[in-house]
């Protein structure tokens, strides 16, 4: 191990390390996004919906994420359509697919996992709220949602240091991510376990810091449950209804 | 649109690959993730900080970084220890090995949890009865613990075994053989990028749905005997 050539190449990894963060805050926004819309149309009772929906979800799960890319980067040119379209100046370039790419995966995967979160949502809450006359809409943006960004948050953090890691095939269409840049940089001196292993470990150090942010999100969106424990009385009532009940009446 | 130009029997030796390396992959994962679950779970201090330590790298770092990192390192390893002996001819090692042993290691990280967590979940008496019985440790482990670990770990496992399935795809960048290389390999020839691109991405979901298929078998293989889920609740 050559210590030396690993402290020099921290600056450029870090550069390398801006565009990894910059591919996944960008994707991990869309993807949510466009998860959202594909969570309620796979929910949907209809087939037009729920299937397009299924579909996709299917086909970004089932298949290699290096697929994916390759599929976008290398495989729409071979079309002359979209070659002559106005949207080659965007497909063209390997940034704008491998977020393309990542926006499109993650969002499946997400999908799934607010699928299972707004199943989670109590029925009776949804009923409850359809007795106060609430439309569909309000009763998802003021019931169903709120908890189950809740419910869902766990899973999704995991998605999101996934996400963070799948990232890193950014540099087999030429990106200059952190995995790009350490291989660049060993492609020239030759030093490759050197120059992989501080990008592991800068990979580390972002998924560290995230785990924790998702740690600190999640403490904060939970205040009711926190109250629930620190008081006493409400404690009690957590495993004795009745009591809290009774101790509320006097 | 799916004229294979006659690359039909390659992109199949190719698939053949992806699935060898899955397997010895899952294989290897399968024993690592036993080892590592029961140092985690041991009463050893230096055992379980070596556990802690090769779940949070192993699952902290891009498998991509891993598999490179395994190829060139262990070249470079070899090399080193050829040099010290006096050997100076250049070792070329097996991209197949280093491609493989990074996945088997990745299965393992992933496999450690799922086992840690199985294993907790059988009950002390079962084990105290085992040893009152005089058996060893090492038998009750493997006649008491054992059977019934696979039962509670194989839907974990199985869902680690689909996703390395996906990542066997990244070995193709040091040069395995494997489907996407051989695609890539096809591209090149036909210049038609997408059909094959695709054609690859319905291989891997064909495979996905066999794989999911063989699970349930195993599953339902694995619990019989068990009132179904259903009918617990």
């Amino acid at each position: 191990m050559n210590w030396q050539v690993m402290i020099d190449s921290i600056p450029r990894l870090l550069g390398g390390a801006a565009v990894t963060l910059q591919l996944v805050t960008l994707a991990a926004l869309a993807g949510f996004a466009i998860a959202l819309v594909v969570a309620l149309a796979r929910l949907n009772r209809n087939p037009l919906l729920w299937m397009p929906a299924f579909g996709f979800i299917f086909y970004f799960r089932g298949t290699p994420l290096l697929v994916q890319i390759f599929l976008i980067y290398y495989g729409l040119s071979q079309f002359p359509e979209v070659r002559d379209s106005a949207l080659w100046p965007i497909l063209r370039e390997p940034w704008w697919c491998a977020l393309l790419a990542f926006t499109l995966n993650t969002s499946a995967y997400t999908a799934e996992i607010m699928r299972g979160a707004i199943q989670a949502v109590p029925r009776g809450q949804i009923e409850a709220a359809m007795a106060t006359g609430m439309s569909p809409l309000t009763r998802m943006r003021r019931v169903v949602l709120p908890q189950a960004l809740r419910i869902g948050l766990p899973a999704y953090s995991n998605e999101v240091i996934l996400l963070v890691k799948a990232s890193s095939l950014a540099s087999t269409v030429t990106l200059m991510d952190l995995t790009g840049v350490a291989r660049t940089i060993s492609s020239v001196n030759y030093m490759p376990v050197e120059l992989l292993s501080m990008a592991a470990l800068i990979y580390l150090a972002i998924n560290f810091m995230l785990t924790r942010l998702f740690k600190l999100i999640e403490y904060q969106i939970s205040g009711e449950r926190r109250a629930a424990v620190r008081d006493p009385l409400m404690a009690a009532g957590l495993h004795n209804p009745e009591a809290l009940q009774k101790a509320e009446l006097k | 649109m799916f004229a294979l130009q006659g690359f039909g029997p390659m992109l199949l030796q190719g698939t053949l690959m992806t699935i060898q390396v899955a397997l010895l992959a899952t294989f290897f994962g399968v024993l690592i993730g036993i080892v590592m679950a029961l140092m985690k779970l041991s009463s050893s201090r230096v055992a379980r900080l070596i556990g802690d330590i090769y779940t949070t790298i192993v699952r902290g770092v891009p498998i991509l970084v891993l598999i490179l990192l395994f190829y060139f390192g262990a070249i470079s390893g070899v090399n080193a220890l050829a040099r010290a002996v006096g050997y100076t001819q250049f070792i070329d090692l097996s991209a197949f090995v280093a491609g493989t042993a990074a996945l088997a290691l990745a299965f393992g990280a992933y496999a450690t949890e799922v086992f840690r967590g199985a294993f907790q979940s059988i009950p002390k008496g079962q084990i105290e009865a085992a040893r009152a019985l005089s058996m060893s440790r090492f038998t009750a482990f493997r006649r008491v613990s054992l059977p019934q670990v696979w039962r509670i770990a194989l839907p974990g496992l199985g869902n680690i075994f689909l996703v390395i399935l996906k990542e066997t795809a990244l070995v193709s960048v040091i040069g395995v053989e494997e489907l996407m290389r051989k695609t890539e390999f096809a591209v090149g020839f036909t210049k038609a990028p997408f059909t094959f691109f695709l054609f690859a991405a319905f291989i891997y979901l064909g495979l996905t749905v066999v794989s999911m298929g063989v699970l349930q078998i195993l599953e339902r293989r694995a619990n019989r005997g068990y009132a179904a889920t259903g009918a617990q609740s």
